[in-house]
């Protein structure tokens, strides 16, 4: 890897790409593939939202009359998926963690730098292959959780092309989680102990771990049922002797983690949001420590409570209805410590700000319905209804998507060294805000009185509630715009915001916004104490 | 200053900050073998259930011979111990040596394949014929896998640790200490896959 | 100092005033028609203030800061240096833990009360009798008592719709027609994908799988004609696939029977 002082990062190798043409290149450079990575999940966030757009036009009326029935199962299964492998997880892993953990350890660069761009540029051929698999000949159509025998008895070609795109997606995944673990464990900056680690690098050491351990069983699983659907085995296929509530069991072994490889980042990015803002140590970092490795343990051992209704015996139910309630208890103490952090601070009420509390309203209520549902009496009435999808939108966008915006507002400045409009960003976050309440709240009582998921059609009675759901729906697509135009009139005309805009005290803020292609001129500065404010003694560097 | 003088003093402070770090490729290769490892844990895992919970078909086959696996766990096991070897002469920089112990732990390596492949055409029941076969020939075949992988590995670092050559010496032996432990890694998951495939 | 208690006091009572109110005057449930229905919505009810409580009270701790200690124009320095209060958290680790053991154990005494711990064979609830396999779904009932319940169906799903045959009737109808106050046992098996059982008004949701079949039981308590929605994805027509349940009473029941049946046995 080739290394200049200037920030723009060309050197005299004239074949290197200059400028924003590095951003399509195969970099190595850990900053620039951090921004491949949100600018790739971005792009595919926008179509996620168009399906997702799709599916409230949809249902605005209680019968099946805006797209043929299979293609609507069709747009919900890439909704699910696109939303999750090629938004969620490479975002709020990919992006922010190769951008930030160098900084925060201390170090020019990740591990394996190579590994993290061939990490990166799995992902859109992946993507783009999971796209046009529509075009082929129907993408797959039985769920993002592709339940067998649906998956092994729907058109063939749209599932195997969906099958090969989440492994691609899923090895890069795990390429990314040896990185940040090899990353973190070995390459901190002498002097620099582990419980001196933004809590960032915490959460995603915590992370790494769920992906090197469940992606591969996820990965296994669906080599399987690959080989059920072209070579007709019958892993889970009843016909030919086979059992579907195996594929249950090792799906979710995966797909729980998951929602926890979801979270925990976003959880280690308000951690860092909070304190610059109000200006107060983060609340009990030792607590939040144990409280992500808790998550992580536990994590591991409650899938089933996605079988509730499968047919599973009455003592597995009752043991994973415990095992997941107790996960409240680490994630509670997370909340409580970040109104703490709150409380007797100076808040700056900013873009940032907003939607970190936002994140954390809705989290509470996403986490409550959470803890109801891990019940599993009252989960066999809710099982598979609109009040799960209510559940798991306010956890995913209400809880990590919130907490993207809010990390754009937070660290734009310092990747493009301008100030976002504020006016901007408080439009943007009160129509978010609302609009996601309004689309999302009325699915939970929908939920209760008899609307099942994944539906085209439904009883009549529910078409009311169905329209609200759908205006906020709308209020959300809009949304985006007062971002988009935030984000493009920032970058060309932006106010320069300096290198520290927000006089925070972690590494990536003490060198120049943008920064240089080395991170710092010098050697990298030891912060002992990430969260020191309120102290009158200042920082070492 | 040129932007060659300046990335000479950044590599000195590089040089400066990496001389505290160990070497930690070995750390990502460890971590990435337990990643690989869950692949295979959640196949026994499937295995194991069917195994108690869905009962084999009347008039099913599915009956495992022991000769060859038996035969195939030795070679496996003794071409662990030639690898050591291997690495053993690499360290005391006779190359030559290196190379001839690499070369008969590839031929171990091919010779269980080998092996392998003559138990397939020789069992009674096919990939589709019943649960247990597709399990069967869906956790050898993808040991097999791994094993054809660590084979070629085997054979490119026998010719790079030729004795001229200078690419992998005694003072450079990460490539070879990788390619050993991931060997030792299939090894032991055969030892696994033996255990609970064909003794269970 | 009083005073700030005093304010703390009152806000707490008001949270927890204003969620009880909530909970027992906003109803969010359906119709209860089955024995099991005031069971669950017990549970819902404690659910429910539980969270408003906790939901309630974040969101003013969270508004509240905002306003009391938002940074003014001319305020340069910093929040207080509090880096963690042990007393504190240690609170808010063993409470949430006890509130949890509670919620968990008291869910169990729901399902329990509900049906859901009884066992469906003599033995482990997935082991095969050399006959069939049962899987474990919500039982007032064991498999013996299927044979002899009077009132057992068979339940057959498949790509779009439910069939309910009723063996001692030797006839298959569209329609399940049970009669009012008295226990219904039913045997679900899938024809094809997985499918799912659902009446919202019961409170009782099975998935039917193909290879095993499950079992449900239930007391309907309420005469009317209620939605059976099926609840997992099963292809294109997932939505449309629906049945109903005619709860009636029994003599109503029984002429519905005598219509339909095929035997010499009629009620």
């Amino acid at each position: 890897m080739t290394i200049s002082i200037d920030s723009q990062g060309s050197d005299t190798n004239s074949l290197q790409p200059k400028g924003w043409l590095r951003y399509l290149s195969f970099s190595l450079d850990h900053k620039v593939i951090g921004i491949q990575y949100l600018v790739c999940g971005f792009l595919f966030y926008l179509i996620g939202g168009t399906l997702a757009s799709a599916i409230r036009i949809e249902l605005a009326s209680p019968m099946s009359d805006f797209m043929p029935r299979d293609v609507y199962n069709q747009v919900l299964t890439l909704h699910g998926t696109i939303m999750i492998f090629l938004w969620i997880v490479p975002v709020v892993n990919g992006a922010f963690g190769n951008y930030l953990i160098p900084f925060y350890v201390g170090a020019r660069d990740m591990a394996f730098p190579r590994l993290n761009a061939v990490a990166f540029w799995l992902i859109p051929p992946s993507g783009l292959m999971l796209v046009a698999s529509y075009f082929i000949e129907g993408a797959a159509q039985a769920g993002w959780t592709a339940y067998p025998p649906l998956s092994i008895t729907t058109p063939q070609s749209g599932q195997i092309i969906w099958i090969m795109s989440v492994l691609l997606l899923g090895g890069s995944s795990i390429f990314g989680g040896i990185n940040f673990i090899a990353t973190i464990i070995k390459l901190r900056r002498p002097g620099l102990k582990l419980m001196q680690l933004p809590m960032y690098c915490w959460a995603m050491l915590g992370t790494s771990l769920l992906v090197v351990l469940s992606t591969p069983v996820l990965a296994g699983t669906l080599i399987l049922l690959s080989f059920d659907i072209v070579a007709h085995t019958g892993f889970f296929n009843p016909v030919l002797g086979g059992n579907v509530v195996v594929y249950q069991h090792l799906f979710w072994f995966y797909s729980h983690p998951a929602v926890y490889i979801m979270v925990l980042p976003a959880f280690g990015l308000v951690s860092e949001i909070l304190p610059v803002h109000s200006r107060k140590p983060l609340f009990g970092y030792t607590t939040m420590v144990f409280s992500i490795m808790g998550i992580v343990v536990l994590g591991l051992v409650v899938w089933a409570h996605h079988m509730f209704t499968s047919g599973t015996p009455p003592w597995m139910r009752l043991f994973f209805t415990i095992a997941t309630a107790f996960i409240a208890v680490p994630t509670g103490i997370k909340f409580f410590n970040w109104v703490a952090t709150l409380w007797g601070g100076k808040i700056s009420i900013n873009s940032a700000m907003l939607f970190s509390c936002g994140f954390i309203v809705n989290f509470v209520f996403g986490g409550i319905t959470g803890v109801a549902l891990a019940q599993v009496p009252f989960d066999i009435h809710v099982h598979d209804t609109y009040f799960v999808v209510a559940h798991f939108h306010y956890i995913v966008y209400g809880g990590t998507v919130f907490i993207i915006f809010s990390s754009i507002y937070h660290w734009f400045p310092k990747v493009t060294g301008k100030l976002m409009s504020e006016k901007l960003g408080i439009l943007h976050f009160a129509i978010t805000f609302i609009g996601f309440n309004l689309c999302f709240a009325p699915q939970h009582w929908l939920g209760l009185n008899g609307m099942p998921r994944r539906v085209a059609e439904y009883d009549p009675q529910f078409q009311f509630v169905n329209q609200i759901s759908s205006i906020g729906a709308l209020l959300m697509a809009i949304s985006t715009i007062p971002f988009l135009v935030n984000i493009f009139l920032s970058i060309k005309n932006g106010k320069d915001s300096g290198d520290n805009p927000w006089n925070a005290l972690t590494p990536e803020w003490l060198t120049s916004s943008p920064p240089p292609v080395e991170n710092w001129e010098g050697e990298a500065p030891l912060v002992k104490e990430p969260y020191g404010y309120g102290k009158p003694i200042t920082q070492e560097n | 200053m040129t932007t060659l003088d300046s990335s000479k003093e950044i590599k000195k402070n590089n040089s400066d900050v990496s001389e505290h770090h160990e070497d930690f490729r070995m750390f990502g290769l460890i971590t990435f073998l337990i990643a690989d490892g869950m692949t295979f844990a959640g196949f026994f895992a499937a295995y194991l259930t069917y195994k108690a919970v869905n009962p084999l078909p009347d008039g099913a086959i599915y009956e495992l011979e022991l000769p060859i696996p038996t035969l195939n766990t030795i070679l496996l096991l003794v071409s662990s111990a030639t690898f050591h070897k291997a690495g053993k002469a690499l360290l005391k920089n006779k190359n030559s040596d290196t190379q001839k112990w690499l070369i008969v732990t590839a031929l171990l390596g091919i010779t269980f394949l080998i092996c392998q492949l003559f138990e397939y055409f020789n069992l009674p029941f096919g990939l589709t014929d019943n649960l247990f076969a597709s399990t069967f020939y869906a956790l050898t075949g993808f040991h097999g896998l791994h094993v054809t992988l660590g084979t070629l590995m085997i054979l490119i670092i026998s010719w790079q640790s030729r004795p001229k050559a200078g690419r992998i010496t005694n003072k450079n032996m990460f490539p070879l200490e990788a390619v050993e432990l991931y060997w030792h890694f299939v090894d032991g998951i055969w030892v696994i896959l033996f255990i609970i495939l064909y003794l269970l | 100092m009083i005073s700030k208690n005093l304010y703390l006091i009152l806000i707490i009572s008001a949270v927890f005033a204003i969620s009880f109110w909530i909970g027992f005057n906003v109803n969010l449930l359906p119709a209860e028609a089955s024995i099991n229905a005031p069971i669950y919505d017990e549970l819902f009810k404690i659910l429910f203030i539980i969270g408003l409580i906790i939901f309630i009270g974040m969101t003013i701790a969270v508004i509240y800061s905002l306003f009391k200690f938002r940074k003014r124009k001319d305020q340069l320095g910093d929040g207080i240096a509090l880096e963690g209060n042990l007393s504190l958290e240690i609170i808010w680790t063993v409470i949430p833990s006890i509130i949890v053991l509670i919620i968990g154990l008291y869910s169990y005494n729901i399902y329990d009360r509900m049906g859901g711990m009884k066992e469906l064979n003599h033995s482990h609830e997935m082991m095969a009798t050399n006959t069939e396999k049962i899987w474990a779904g919500i039982s007032q009932a064991s498999n013996s008592e299927f044979v002899s319940n009077n009132l057992s169906v068979e339940v057959s799903a498949m790509q779009f719709a439910f069939l309910f045959n009723y063996p001692k009737g030797e006839f298959i109808s569209g329609e399940l027609h049970v009669p009012v106050d008295q226990k219904v046992s039913m045997k679900m098996e899938s024809k094809d994908v997985i499918h799912a059982f659902w009446v919202p008004e019961f409170r009782i949701k099975q998935d039917i799988i193909p290879g095993q079949p499950t079992i449900l039981n239930f007391t309907p308590t309420k005469v009317g004609k209620y939605p059976i929605i099926c609840a997992e994805l099963c292809g294109p027509y997932h939505g449309g696939m629906r049945a109903s349940i005619i709860v009636e009473e029994e003599s109503d029941y029984k002429d519905w029977f005598n219509k339909n049946t095929k035997t010499e046995v009629s009620l």
